[in-house]
């Protein structure tokens, strides 16, 4: 109980983002709106400097998940919500554009091919029938997913149930819902999952100029997604969201309820996160439970741990420099990832906690001199006094 | 009849393995506040043991191996745990959720170490023949592995009793468990306490994973089966507490095995988990809680 108070401070400068972004007016937000220019103009180039569209594809799966990862960010970093199951989320959005993908290889009214392999369906079944329409599927993936984690979310803050409990019951959404896919062969396609995603939109599988369509779709859906995710930090909503992590019981006796404020985080964070399976799909080629099971999830906390919770550039570059990590090593030395893997989670979990931007920050902090870190030298002082009051 | 008395017995196993592997994490979150991930792949070391003695050193004496495996599988589990917290977790205090991570990150290191080593291939530990023969009760047949696994599990959860209620070590982690600042002022060494509880608590692993694998085949992933429902026993039997524990794996592994039969495995794990969010709906701190005046219960 003492230990975790006395922590809770030093844990604070490590983990959240410097007083001077909490201070923050509408002359603070140039710096941030400057970087999402650069980004999108980087993504604008970044096809033509691949060439190759197997990787511009690659690179299009590493930006569905970088906006996972913003959207877990907000929960986990932001919010102090260890969710382990975004991969539930994650599989809602990506089950529903592949039922949608599924449906338009064949002809309007038939069973998709391997409803007639492993059903007697004679007609669609109900659950697929709305989904021939592309609106009813981009609605469903963003708004089931949300409504779902609002549910979810009530039941279990409204309670007070809160770190590690909520990681378990997260967690064991995602191993639930990978379950039920697979128990569901007939409706689901079972272990094997939806594949066969030859006509994307029109635009044939094969064709060079899909991938980098794709790319652009994906890139996107992330900046949309970064935009609306600073939009929300910067806010009056996300400065509590930021207080209810740091001290929960707190921000109750300011008149708030952090249940409701949490879930909405939560709900935010399931949103994006089954947008960006809903892209996502089409890029994979293949949709089934394996990739949304609970090991997935819980690497999806992992990238954002290495790319530095709080702050949502570290998101991006966390889940995008992992992704390039994992395909550049087992490219190499297929046996050696999964080492190089545990070992990364590890080593900055245990001793970078901030991740590559606190690093980063850091190192930018020590470059320009120690003027800034007297600030956060005469902090514990202040802080120690509001404590005690 | 017979079905609804051998769902019975099936659950039960099932449910002595959830409580063994439940203990050693309940013990560790309750005293620590480190929620152990890689507690899963201490099983699969534990498990991993009957079979090279097998293979190896008692190759002709498959009965003898099973019974030394137990306390080589205890000591093995034991020390990658007490390795584990020197090495790594006893920096990490009061920081729960990164534990998490950190355990996650070395269990990816465990499972590909199991590769390596064993092969991605399940194995087989050979029922010994003491073990092989069953019992006829009320048309239940009970076979005599199952029988020793709940005999296992009975014997460890008594060592566990004693040592928790009768010896000055188990009152010693008890009061670092209730509080940890009182225990440290009142001369405790809380530190080696930590490591003392680490120990053992892995070494339970250990012993469920020689249980698990008379039950069934074993492979790098054996542990990660087991890892998620004894959370879920954790979370309802309150963290720290045997008894909760004890009632806790007992309800859900029957109700596993029971829904599961009528239904299918599928509905069985959907019906344990609404279960357990319902029931925390009522008792947020799970069956058995410390009672505090603090808000951070």
């Amino acid at each position: 109980m003492t230990t975790a108070q006395l922590d809770a401070p030093r844990a604070e400068v490590a983990v959240s983002p410097p007083p001077r972004r909490a201070a923050t007016g509408r002359s603070r937000s140039w710096p941030a709106r400057v970087a999402l220019g650069l980004l999108a103009a980087t993504l604008i180039a970044l096809p033509n400097l691949l060439g190759d569209p197997a990787s511009v594809r690659q690179w299009a799966e590493w930006l569905c998940y970088a906006m996972v990862a913003v959207g877990l960010d907000l929960a986990w970093g932001y919010g102090g919500m260890l969710a382990l199951g975004q991969g539930l989320f994650f599989g809602l959005g990506a089950y529903a554009m592949g039922m949608h993908l599924s449906l338009k290889q064949v002809p309007k009214g038939s069973l998709p091919s391997f409803m007639s392999l492993y059903s007697d369906y004679r007609g669609l079944p109900l659950l697929w029938r709305p989904f021939s329409s592309f609106w009813f599927t981009a609605y469903a993936a963003v708004v089931v997913p949300a409504g779902l984690a609002a549910l979810l979310g009530l039941l279990v803050f409204k309670r007070r149930i809160r770190g590690p409990f909520f990681a378990i019951l997260t967690q064991a959404t995602a191993v639930i819902f990978a379950l039920i896919l697979v128990g569901n062969l007939k409706l689901t396609s079972g272990f094997n999952g939806l594949t066969g995603f030859t006509n994307i939109f029109g635009r044939s599988k094969y064709d060079p100029g899909t991938a980098t369509w794709l790319f652009t779709v994906a890139a996107a859906g992330l900046l949309v997604v970064l935009a609306v995710a600073m939009k929300i930090v910067n806010s009056r909503y996300g400065k509590l969201l930021q207080a209810t992590r740091d001290s929960e019981d707190r921000v109750r006796f300011l008149g708030y309820d952090p249940a409701v404020v949490k879930t909405i985080a939560f709900s935010i964070a399931a949103a994006m996160a089954g947008l960006a399976g809903a892209i996502a799909a089409p890029v994979f080629g293949i949709v089934s439970p394996g990739q949304f099971d609970f090991l997935p999830s819980i690497l999806m906390v992992c990238w954002v741990a290495v790319g530095g919770r709080g702050t949502l550039w570290g998101a991006v570059a966390g889940a995008i420099a992992v992704n390039w990590a994992r395909v550049t090593v087992s490219a190499a030395r297929p046996d050696d990832w999964q080492y190089l893997q545990g070992l990364l989670f590890v080593l900055v979990l245990a001793f970078i906690p901030g991740g590559l931007a606190g690093l980063v920050r850091s190192l930018w902090q020590r470059a320009t001199g120690l003027r800034r870190r007297e600030a956060p030298a005469a902090t514990p002082a202040s802080a120690t006094s509001i404590e005690a009051t | 009849m017979s079905t609804l008395l051998g769902n019975l017995y099936i659950g039960l196993t099932l449910a002595s393995i959830f409580l063994l592997v439940g203990l050693g994490l309940t013990f560790t979150f309750g005293q620590m506040g480190v929620i152990n991930m890689a507690h899963g792949e201490f099983i699969m070391a534990g498990a991993y043991v009957p079979f090279v003695l097998q293979t190896t050193v008692f190759a002709s004496l498959q009965g003898v191996a099973l019974l030394v495996a137990l306390p080589v599988a205890f000591a093995v589990a034991g020390l990658l745990g007490l390795v584990l917290e020197r090495l790594l977790l006893r920096r990490m205090y009061g920081r729960p959720l990164d534990t998490l991570l950190v355990t996650f990150g070395v269990s990816l290191l465990l499972q590909q170490a199991a590769k390596d080593l064993f092969s991605a291939n399940n194995k087989d530990v050979v029922t010994p023949t003491f073990l092989r023969g069953q019992w006829n009760v009320l048309g239940v047949s009970m076979t005599h592995a199952r029988l020793f696994v709940l005999l296992l599990v009975a014997v460890a959860l008594a060592g566990v009793w004693v040592f928790l209620t009768r010896l000055p070590a188990g009152r010693r982690m008890r009061a670092v468990m209730q509080n940890r600042d009182l225990a440290a002022v009142s001369g405790l060494p809380t530190a080696r306490v930590d490591a003392t509880t680490f120990f053992l608590d892995s070494g339970l692993a250990g012993l469920a994973g020689v249980a698990v694998a008379l039950i069934g085949p074993i492979g790098y992933g054996t542990g990660t089966g087991y890892i998620l429902s004894a959370f879920l026993v954790v979370i309802v039997g309150g963290f720290g507490k045997l008894r909760g524990a004890v009632i806790a794996a007992v309800v859900l592994g029957l109700l596993n095995a029971y829904v599961e039969h009528f239904t299918s495995s599928t509905i069985g794990k959907v019906a344990v988990f609404g279960f357990v969010v319902l029931f925390l709906q009522f008792r947020p701190n799970g069956i058995v809680s410390l009672r505090t005046r603090g808000l951070t219960a």
